[in-house]
């Protein structure tokens, strides 16, 4: 991989920092008047999700990594791994329970995912941003109660629990969006 | 972004318009006379970090000048007087939320006078440029630099062992900090620990570090250390001055320009012929003063409350 130097920062950059790719939030420029210049750079470690500060010297360099992220169809879980699709070359991935982390709660079958390759395996796995889900579990509807008030806990068949309105029940197909958690409507 | 449109609003057009008219006003007050001098000079600064951007006309080497000092010394010793510049200066590689490469400096020089009666100036200064209608205006505070790293960090910095300033970089940033000089060990922690802390409005420091003279005279503080008569202004903890009582003795600065270039050698970088003019005028003899530059476009940044300099400016670097 190529070698990035400091004025080449960019938010988005996957560089390798002390051996785990990482991608550069942030990247200030510091440089007292007389003296030496200097990068503060906001990382986010992709293998733990943590967010790192660290400071370089302008013109120190760190080794790109080979991260990429890519649009996927998730097929199906064995329980071990779970398979990932590139819907134009069809080959597939297995993904780890470690890389599909906290997407695993919203993941139904034939969902377009993004996963971040590195060195060719899947490193992490980001859901759609909306997904539509059935819920499994919930307390009774209360009919009439549509407008407002009130929420309670649902169990979806995907494993996440959301906080829906009381008139929702088991059974009913529900729109969520995966970044807040969020209900966000019924699907007729 | 539209690149093409500018970064600054109509209405910062117009505080930059007011905030010029008002320096002028206060100088001619004053009677500081305004000079202009070339940003196009066939000589340049030996500053080990200052990169100048070269350039040439009909072959002959030029370089845009990174601050009017060089030929404002030469007037100062053709007689001229107290002398005030606003104009362009330009920093290679200089590109960030706070740095353009291309930006605006006021500078001048107070003849018989030392740092502490300029520091009271830029005070005087910054008090009317941010003043607000109902006017109020802006808290000064004046701290030495031992004082700042006293009240942040519990010690010495003029007396600090190396090793022990060296370790400490290394923790606050990375282990390449391990065998840097005092002086970059010092600008660091003081970007890191200190100058985040500064209280909102105008910080000035003095009594920098003897390491961190540039072209400042050497003095000592009140304990006896040697310091340089060098200090800063910081603007919501941000640096937009700098000022020294002057450096006028010929052969010293002839010795300081070696010494740079020295530096600049052992690091690889591009190495500068000396100004032969300013050594010239020195040795002619030039009026003891105090000097100090103010960047403009990050004062207009704390007038307007923005947090980048492409907000100040009609068009910086990225929209060029």
């Amino acid at each position: 991989m190529a070698n990035y130097s400091t004025n080449e920062f960019r938010s988005g950059l996957k560089v390798m920092l002390d051996g785990d790719p990482c991608s550069i939030l942030e990247n200030e420029f510091v440089k007292p008047g007389k003296g030496q210049a200097f990068s503060r750079v906001k990382l986010r470690n992709l293998k733990t999700s943590r967010v790192l500060e660290k400071t370089f010297k302008s013109g120190e360099s760190l080794e790109g990594a080979d991260v990429m992220d890519q649009d996927m169809q998730y097929l199906y879980t064995d329980g071990d791994f779970w398979y990932f699709m590139e819907p134009d070359t069809f080959e597939q991935h297995q993904a780890t329970e470690n890389a599909v982390g906290d997407a695993l709660q919203w993941l139904s079958e034939q969902d377009v995912c993004m996963v971040t390759l590195y060195n060719g395996s899947p490193l992490s796995v980001m859901p759609p941003n909306h997904v539509e889900i059935e819920i499994s579990e919930t307390d009774p509807g209360l009919r009439g109660d549509t407008a407002q008030g009130g929420s309670k806990p649902a169990k979806l068949v995907t494993g996440a629990v959301v906080k829906v309105p009381l008139f929702l029940d088991q059974g009913d197909v529900i729109k969520v969006d995966t970044r807040t958690g969020e209900y966000q409507g019924r699907v007729k | 972004m539209n690149k093409w449109q500018p970064g600054a609003s109509l209405n910062t057009l117009h505080r930059r318009a007011v905030m010029l008219s008002s320096i002028r006003e206060f100088f001619k007050q004053r009677s500081v006379l305004e000079v202009e001098v070339p940003v196009l000079g066939r000589s340049t600064v030996t500053d080990l970090n200052i990169n100048s951007i070269a350039t040439s006309s009909e072959g002959a080497q030029g370089y845009l000048q990174t601050s009017p000092e060089y030929f404002m010394k030469r007037l100062l010793a053709s007689g001229s007087g107290d002398i005030y510049s606003m104009g362009k200066a330009f920093r290679d590689g200089e590109i960030g939320v706070k740095h353009n490469p291309e930006f605006t400096m006021l500078e001048w020089y107070r003849c018989g006078w030392d740092d502490h009666q300029l520091m009271s100036e830029v005070a005087e200064l910054m008090k009317l440029l941010l003043a607000g209608e109902d006017g109020t205006t802006c808290d000064v505070i004046k701290m030495s630099y031992a004082d700042c790293f006293f009240d942040s960090l519990g010690f010495d910095p003029h007396s600090a062992d190396l090793r022990d300033l060296q370790l400490l970089a290394a923790k606050l940033a990375s282990d390449s900090w391990l065998d840097e000089t005092r002086a970059n060990c010092l600008d660091l922690i003081f970007s890191i620990q200190i100058e985040t802390q500064l209280p909102l409005g105008v910080a000035i420091i003095y009594d920098f570090p003897e390491c961190q003279a540039a072209l400042a005279q050497m003095g000592q503080n009140s304990v006896g250390q040697t310091i340089s008569r060098r200090f800063e202004a910081f603007l919501n903890g941000v640096e937009i001055a700098n000022g020294y009582l002057e450096l006028i003795d010929a052969n010293e600065q002839a010795l300081r320009f070696e010494r740079d270039t020295d530096a600049r050698k052992c690091l690889d970088r591009p190495t500068l012929g000396v100004d032969q003019n300013l050594l010239a005028a020195l040795n002619s003899g030039i009026p003891a003063c105090a000097g100090v530059a103010i960047g403009l476009d990050r004062l207009l940044m704390g007038i307007l409350g923005v947090d980048s300099i492409d907000q100040a400016l009609a068009f910086s670097w990225l929209r060029c």
